[in-house]
């Protein structure tokens, strides 16, 4: 997604381009220009990302559990935002982003190495460029909420020693080379004609290389944490008590705190993930807002309908699915095809966390996987439905020939995206079940029952949430 | 002396003191409660999970009053506690062997 340009490369290209007829300046490759603009927005977005994740996942999160556990749940939100942070400094963005095999990148900007604020990240446009100082630490918001969003599937139960250590097992063998398979590529203005593209193609990640779109993240986030969360709560097993005790929601409230402050974080994620500030952004913007709602809403309308009763913590989670849905396809779909994404996803997420969790008997304390996983899947699939131009899609755009290809192929798009679905779904899966049985045999994954019926509030961090 | 222990509809609080300051009953002590009794709880569903509340919140107050005002005291409480409805609430009376007013050190009646 991004290339470095060396000065003298640019100055190659000033001088190439100084003795040449007007014509092959015409088709030379445009100057790479850093728009103030597109820097802003990208500087915004990153800041509406941090903020999805503290305090927004952690407050979803916090409400959901039981009051005995809230601060586990905001400490271990917080505590993964903060490592993962340096992480991604340390190794992070140069193995997901920068140009290795297909699987992982290399180490060649470990550490942050040769970055400067004059460094540039390609956008999608040719010739269009932002800093890539800004372009690392909008990344860096991906790959930290990321794995707190798998905290959720086994809350209230594990230790946060363990935690730490699950995170940055999975983070180093799962989190950075899905972003690389999914998102690396050498950049647009790499893909001068046929030949270029298809050189330019091979160094691409594996899963972008079958073709797969991902806009925002529906395959790396949420799928890839979905998954994970699933393998987690299997391997440490269910809460002491679990159908027979009392597990409501602590406070709703802050779970609806919670859920709008995703809402308005996602706008820096999806619109974001755009990288630039142009007209393409403002259909994102449309599609997660539209998305969003009509999510809400069949949530909502099918938990009346066969439940009986409109709940809040029903319309904070159909929204959550809608989010999750409209990341992979926002810039592809057109704002009615968001509406049926949302409205499908609504109803698949509902049926996944109230008859399939049920049917299949897992402890998923807040529906890492019901959500986001099935969420994810919905929306990766989807994304070739909506993409369709017939359907009000934007089509998929080819970098050689500079136009929507046409006809779209939808069966071979579809393809393309169950192959992104399946290899997060198998990696994920894979890497989070060997993290979660090392950790298991090392130090321990699970508290004790005492310590799960004193709450891991006191026990694990020696504080309570709330004092009467 | 007798204690009267009456369990009663939150909401029905402030209507359970206006009527015993009414009828020259100068304290009462509140504790909000929770119990069950004929009236049924209730389901919550959160997502999937489906919980039976069985324990409902209700107000206790308890009350001292002389044997002379036991009487009225109770019709007071009957008459606005009452909605008619499952779950109205229950009085108890109970003997009160002694009271003392902490301040004056003052017992028995006087004290009340």
């Amino acid at each position: 997604m991004k290339r470095m340009l060396s000065i003298s490369v640019l100055m190659a290209l000033a001088m190439f381009s100084g003795i040449c007829s007007a014509e092959d300046i015409a088709a030379a490759a445009p100057t790479p220009t850093v728009n103030k603009g597109d820097t802003t927005w990208v500087i915004v977005a990153t800041v509406l990302v941090i903020m999805m994740v503290i305090p927004g996942l952690a407050l979803f999160y916090g409400g959901m559990v039981r009051s005995k556990n809230m601060l586990s749940i905001l400490m271990q939100t917080f505590v993964i935002f903060a490592l993962t942070s340096i992480l991604w400094a340390l190794y992070g963005y140069s193995v997901a982003f920068t140009e290795g095999n297909a699987f992982f990148g290399g180490f060649s900007k470990a550490f942050l190495k040769g970055i400067t604020p004059d460094s540039q990240a390609a956008t999608f446009s040719k010739g269009v460029y932002i800093p890539e100082y800004i372009y690392v630490a909008f990344q860096l918001t991906f790959s930290a909420i990321t794995p707190a969003l798998i905290i959720g599937a086994f809350a209230e139960r594990v230790k946060f020693s363990a935690i730490i250590l699950f995170t940055i097992i999975w983070f180093t063998f799962s989190y950075l080379p899905i972003a690389h398979m999914v998102w690396y590529w050498a950049g647009p203005d790499a893909y001068t004609d046929a030949d270029a593209g298809a050189k330019a193609g091979a160094t691409a990640g594996f899963i972008f290389q079958k073709g797969a779109l991902d806009f925002a993240g529906g395959t790396v986030v949420h799928i890839n944490a979905g998954i994970a969360g699933l393998m987690g709560c299997l391997v440490v097993g269910k809460r002491v008590g679990y159908k027979k005790e009392f597990f409501a929601p602590h406070s709703v409230t802050m779970s609806m705190i919670g859920a709008s402050l995703l809402w308005v974080g996602w706008f820096g994620f999806n619109v974001g993930s755009n990288l630039e500030a142009n007209g393409l952004a403002t259909l994102v913007f449309v599609n997660t807002l539209l998305a969003t709602a009509a999510a809400t809403l069949s949530w909502v309308g099918a938990e009346w309908l066969i439940r009986g009763k409109p709940s809040m913590l029903g319309g904070a989670s159909g929204a959550v699915a809608g989010l999750v849905a409209i990341t992979p396809a926002c810039g592809w779909a057109g704002p009615m095809g968001s509406i049926a994404l949302g409205i499908v996803v609504g109803v698949v997420c509902f049926w996944a966390v109230t008859s399939l969790k049920n049917a299949l008997g897992y402890d998923d304390s807040l529906d890492a996987f019901g959500v986001h996983c099935i969420g994810g899947i919905i929306g990766a699939l989807g994304t070739a439905v909506v993409a369709n131009p017939a359907l009000g899609g934007t089509g998929v755009w080819d970098y050689v020939t500079n136009a929507v290809i046409t006809p779209y192929d939808f069966g071979a798009q579809f393809i393309s995206q169950c192959w992104g679905v399946g290899i997060s779904l198998v990696w994920s899966s894979v890497v989070a079940f060997v993290a979660f049985k090392i950790v298991d045999m090392t130090i321990g994954a699970r508290v004790t029952e005492a310590v799960e019926r004193e709450g891991l509030d006191v026990s694990e961090h020696g504080e309570s949430a709330y004092h009467p | 002396m007798k204690l009267i222990t009456a369990v009663v509809k939150p909401f029905k609080l402030d209507d359970v003191r206006e009527a015993l300051s009414e009828i020259g009953v100068s304290g009462v002590t509140v504790t909000e409660v929770k119990g069950f009794g004929r009236q049924k709880g209730h389901t919550e569903l959160y997502r999937g999970a489906e919980y039976v509340v069985d324990f409902l919140p209700k107000a206790k107050v308890e009350v001292a009053v002389a044997d002379t005002l036991l009487e009225k005291a109770v019709e007071a409480i009957v008459k606005v506690a009452n909605t008619g409805k499952i779950g109205d609430g229950k009085i108890f009376v109970t003997n009160l062997e002694q009271v003392v007013r902490i301040r004056t050190g003052e017992s028995g009646e006087e004290a009340l």
